[in-house]
């Protein structure tokens, strides 16, 4: 991507759960990067593993094993105070704003909180930087700041979550599904500050959704992951128009086109389509499958698949795929022009 | 799909309030449309939007708080006004309906197939064997696969996808001519949403049934119907074949609604154009035109009188006095 160093480098990280069912592989050896004031978009489905992998960054609950380094700095090495210092310049901002703000709390307390447990500046510095932030995520802090989150809208309280997670100034926000719970128009509006504050902080994000479009539309680039893998990675527009792997294709084809009919006439079989839709579900995380763990849902799957396991290879400049049989073999196709794809796509989408 | 056949369900000025604490609120306030045999009709709106209500209040699926005017007519048959009892007759054989929760509808402690079987002799008299029978054909139906062994699980055998199928199941039972998907896809990954939408697009094909999309996502609406209705605070604001709707959008909040939706053809960091405020408090309307305080374009006579929903060019109804594209507005937006 760039030559600088990475802001935030994730290597071989690997999360289970024990439960009584069996061992639940969520992450299962997961590599990237993130540059400074990049935004890394990771998009999968339910149990794909994307949530866990968040707070496996973030430390809470610790993962089973692998690497996080921040500027320079093994998360998984530190303990105590010294993890509490580096994860201050790490975020959070969650799905449900309302789960994560306290009913019982003034929206100015909810904001304070971080400055106080970092103790930062003294009461009056707290009080001004309060009024900073909430005016940077748009709302007015001599209207909002008395107000109790059952007091709020569902984008209000979104924007509280977000002032309390720059508040503190982080270089690195981490966002889960952070607006999949708001209407379209109030979606629209929080997308909009995550791209204000990106160009006036300087922050980078790791965005995940399940929303492909959404995904591509806030990140330079775009990481699909699939039951506890990353099965490509690339940026944004090159996945888009380029897909390598045949679940990303898939998720592709399954985003509702604003072109009127598309769903009807694919759904019909008609206008030279292949059918959009991929046959199955997701296998369950506790015996996934051997090999590539999407083979059993994959139409190009072969003997190969089931007996070893795709690993990420660069088929084009920053452009990775997870698969023995990618859309796109060489790479020298991937640079030259659309025509040369291998699979049947209607030109209503470019 | 054009009306040269009569309508299957043809509401006239429905109105529902609901009464009790407080002041009244008018959760649907004149809404008029058509379902035809074999069409697919999307009903789009955010939430409070009364595109939920509109249905249920169809089905009598609303609570005593509510009250109901206007006309429902099914084949003809007035619905408003119908005991419980006389409507139950139709919930299910003419008319079903697909929630968006379905885990919420499935008894967990009873066997899917069994609930099947439970729905197709609340209609028919069948015997037991029969309505099996008939259970097994259904889950096939809907493509889930080894129907025999699926019939004796239980809904948290299931996932989400599967429990839809089961769902949709049921609501067919009794072969319905209408069927309505309240948000059925909503809960349901992007790739499952997709199966689910595929199959009711085969199966209305299959069965000759009217398909009614309620949704919050236009996208969706875009993509699967063939006409789609757009409510704000209780009324329809613009009515159009999903085509036309798309590429001649007349009424600012549909195309508000469209420009906020991320799409796969944005560049990346790409602003989203923005409305503000919020819908309005529906025991509150404000004069004049509901969308007026949030509106882009709303000059004196928006605030001062309602724009009547009419039809402004052949088959295409919009609610606004300064739609978008008109020709005194050249220039006004794109």
């Amino acid at each position: 991507m760039t030559s600088a160093e990475p802001l935030l480098s994730v290597r071989d990280l690997v999360h289970q759960f024990h439960t009584n069912v069996g061992v639940v592989h969520a992450v299962s050896g997961v590599s990237f990067d993130v540059y400074p004031g990049e935004t890394l978009g990771i998009v999968g489905e339910t149990g794909s593993g994307k949530s866990t992998l968040a707070r496996a960054v973030l430390q809470a609950p610790r993962p089973t094993s692998g690497s996080v380094t921040f500027r320079g700095t093994d998360l998984t090495t530190l303990h105590g105070t010294r993890l509490l210092q580096v994860r201050r310049h790490l975020q959070m901002v969650f799905q449900d704003p309302f789960g994560s703000l306290d009913p019982k709390w003034t929206v100015r307390q909810l904001v304070a909180e971080p400055l106080i447990a970092y103790r930062t500046g003294d009461r009056a510095a707290r009080r001004e930087r309060i009024d900073e932030v909430l005016e940077l995520v748009g709302l007015d802090p001599a209207v909002h700041g008395r107000r109790r989150p059952r007091e709020l809208s569902g984008g209000q309280a979104q924007r509280v979550a977000i002032a309390r997670a720059v508040a503190l100034s982080p270089a690195l926000l981490i966002c889960d599904e952070p607006v999949s719970s708001l209407d379209v128009l109030i979606q629209a509006q929080v997308l909009n500050l995550f791209e204000r504050l990106r160009a006036e902080l300087g922050l980078s994000y790791l965005f995940i959704a399940h929303d492909l479009a959404l995904v591509k539309q806030v990140s330079d680039r775009v990481a699909v992951m699939y039951l506890g893998k990353l099965c490509e990675v690339g940026p944004g527009e090159a996945v888009y128009r380029q897909p390598l792997h045949p679940y990303t294709r898939a998720l592709l084809d399954s985003v509702p086109d604003t072109v009127p009919g598309a769903g009807r006439a694919a759904a019909a079989g008609g206008a030279g389509r292949i059918s959009r839709v991929i046959s199955g579900e997701p296998p369950s995380p506790i015996h996934p499958p051997s090999g590539c763990r999407f083979r059993t849902r994959c139409p190009r799957a072969a003997e190969r698949c089931a007996a070893e396991e795709p690993l990420l290879r660069e088929l084009a400049s920053g452009h990775a795929v997870a698969c023995h049989f990618p859309l796109v073999e060489a790479a020298a196709e991937h640079e030259g022009v659309p025509a040369a794809r291998s699979t049947v796509r209607s030109d209503e989408k470019i | 799909m054009q009306p040269v056949t009569e309508a299957l369900l043809d509401v006239e000025d429905l109105k529902v309030t609901f009464t009790g604490r407080g002041r009244p609120v008018r959760a649907v306030d004149g809404v008029s449309y058509s379902v035809y045999p074999g069409q697919t009709l999307a009903i789009v709106g955010e939430s409070g939007s009364g595109k939920t209500v509109s249905c249920r209040a169809v089905m009598g699926l609303l609570p005593q708080t509510a009250v109901m005017t206007g006309s429902a007519a099914f084949a003809g048959e007035q619905l408003i006004g119908l005991t419980d009892e006389q409507l139950r007759r139709h919930r299910g054989a003419d008319i079903a309906m697909v929630f968006q929760d379905p885990t919420r509808s499935l008894n967990p402690t009873m066997r899917v197939g069994s609930q099947i079987a439970e729905a197709v002799r609340a209609h028919r008299p069948v015997s037991k064997p029969e309505a099996r029978e008939q259970a097994v054909d259904l889950l096939r139906l809907v493509r889930i696969p080894v129907p025999e062994r699926r019939f004796e699980e239980y809904p948290h055998q299931l996932s989400g996808g599967m429990r839809q199928r089961v769902m949709i199941a049921i609501a067919l039972a009794c072969r319905p001519r209408l069927l309505i998907a309240d948000e059925a896809t909503t809960a349901l990954d992007v790739t499952t949403q997709a199966q689910i939408m595929e199959l009711l697009l085969e199966l209305q094909a299959e069965l000759g049934m009217a398909l009614m999309l309620i949704s919050h996502d236009l996208a969706l609406a875009a993509s699967y119907a063939d006409e789609v209705i757009v409510m704000y605070a209780g009324r329809i604001v613009e009515q159009a074949p999903a085509s036309r709707l798309f590429s001649r959008v007349r009424m600012p909040y549909t195309q508000a609604l469209l420009e906020a939706i991320p799409r796969l053809q944005h560049p990346a960091h790409a602003l989203l154009p923005v409305i503000g405020g919020r819908p309005p408090d529906l025991s509150a309307l404000p004069v004049g035109c509901s969308f007026a305080p949030r509106c882009r374009y709303a000059a004196d006579d928006c605030r001062a009188s309602e724009p009547p929903l009419a039809e402004h060019e052949p088959g295409h109804r919009w609610a606004c006095w300064h739609p978008v594209g008109s020709p005194a507005d050249v220039g006004r937006a794109s």
